[in-house]
């Protein structure tokens, strides 16, 4: 697995990066409406590694305000990009 | 049936999610030429994340795929076959691109236990395929065809003019085409957005010589395509005249009859019927 990133800084979007790491998941969220919808971005990647089987990875997000669909479409490609088998 | 296909960028959050507001009859989501080529990856699992998300909408689901490369048209196939999708866009149709494409969907349909269901919608936008029109509608699953004015210009090695006479045997051999087998003659879309009254003219123009829906590039085209190609009140109330004068004369054992003066028969009929179908599912009547 590789650094890889996937998305824009546009209103409604999201940008991801994803980056292997030696230990653990470490998720870092930067959200305009951090306060209100925080938990839910990190429930959505938390899903996403939960299905995916994967640990010793670090994701961060930059969101514009993005729905679930569109975090879950950015990091699914972040990780495709990354060598992940989907 | 169809009058206005609006075409959206498919790795834009914004417009996707917006989609149901812009009141077109159907959505084109761009995967082909609005998306870079390094973002085709992101744009595809984009809409499928959305449509998984969104299982239904009040317009039909057209995507545009790719078709140059081929890894990306499978993986962009694959998408669709496995989403809300209800049609196929194919660009660069030719007649035996179009059917190699059959092919290749109905193969991966089966393999994925996958009844048919999405219809194809090529577009003319080749000297060749404007020349193959006839022989490109008759592809089993085609339920429309869109006229590509500005790659047909780029072949025919031809400057696009506010005339738009280069296209006029295009836009007819299409019509044509299309009508023959009864399926949806969709006009190119006019580019300028700014142009309100040229749009409008442009698809009266076409309206005119049989184009019965346009494909457009920005939601503010909708409305007046709506109108353009939607039956007018008058239109309806002629229809509905009509249909009472026929249902008159079935009761009184009239074979012919006529309205204001003018025999009416067959075909004026089925005109008749068909505007009043078309004003039914667009809305305009109860």
């Amino acid at each position: 697995m590789k650094m890889a990133t996937c998305g824009t800084y546009e209103s409604n979007d999201c940008f991801v990066t994803v980056m292997p790491q030696k230990t653990g998941r470490t998720i870092q969220i930067e959200s305009i409406v951090f306060s209100s919808f925080g938990a839910q971005i990190q429930a959505v990647i938390e899903g996403i590694l939960e299905e995916l089987h994967l640990d010793n990875i670090a994701i961060a997000i930059q969101d514009k305000g993005a729905l679930d669909y569109t975090i879950r479409a950015r990091v699914l490609t972040a990780l495709q990009r990354a060598g992940v088998s989907l | 049936m169809r009058r206005s296909l609006l075409f959206i960028p498919g790795n834009n959050p914004g417009m996707v999610q917006n989609s149901d507001i812009f009141d077109a009859d159907a959505i084109i989501f761009d995967l082909e030429d609005a998306v870079l080529p390094q973002e085709k990856d992101a744009a595809r699992t984009l809409l499928h994340a959305y449509f998984k998300q969104f299982p239904s909408a009040p317009y039909e689901t057209i995507v545009r795929i790719n078709t140059n490369d081929s890894s990306i048209m499978m993986e962009d196939l694959s998408m669709c076959l496995s989403s809300r999708v209800d049609a196929i866009m194919v660009p660069k149709a030719t007649k035996q691109s179009l059917f190699e494409f059959l092919d290749i969907l109905v193969t991966m349909e089966h393999s994925l236990g996958i009844s048919p269901r999405v219809t194809l919608i090529p577009i003319i936008e080749t000297a060749r395929a404007v020349w193959e029109a006839y022989e490109i509608v008759q592809c089993p699953r085609v339920s429309g065809v869109l006229l590509g004015a500005e790659d047909l210009s780029t072949d025919l090695g031809i400057p696009r003019t506010a005339s738009n006479l280069e296209i006029l045997v295009p836009r007819s051999l299409v019509v044509l085409a299309a009508k023959a087998v009864k399926i949806d003659a969709i006009d190119t879309p006019f580019l300028d957005v700014d142009q309100e009254a040229n749009l409008r003219a442009d698809a009266e123009f076409s309206h005119s010589i049989g184009m019965n829906a346009k494909a457009c590039i920005h939601p503010l085209q909708v409305g007046i395509i709506h109108e353009v190609f939607s039956p007018t009140s008058a239109e309806i109330r002629q229809a509905q005249k009509l249909l009472l004068a026929e249902e008159k004369a079935k009761l009184e054992g009239k074979g012919a009859f006529s309205v204001d003066g003018k025999m009416v028969d067959k075909p004026i009929l089925e005109r008749a019927h068909h505007l009043l179908e078309k004003a039914k599912v667009w809305g305009l009547i109860p």
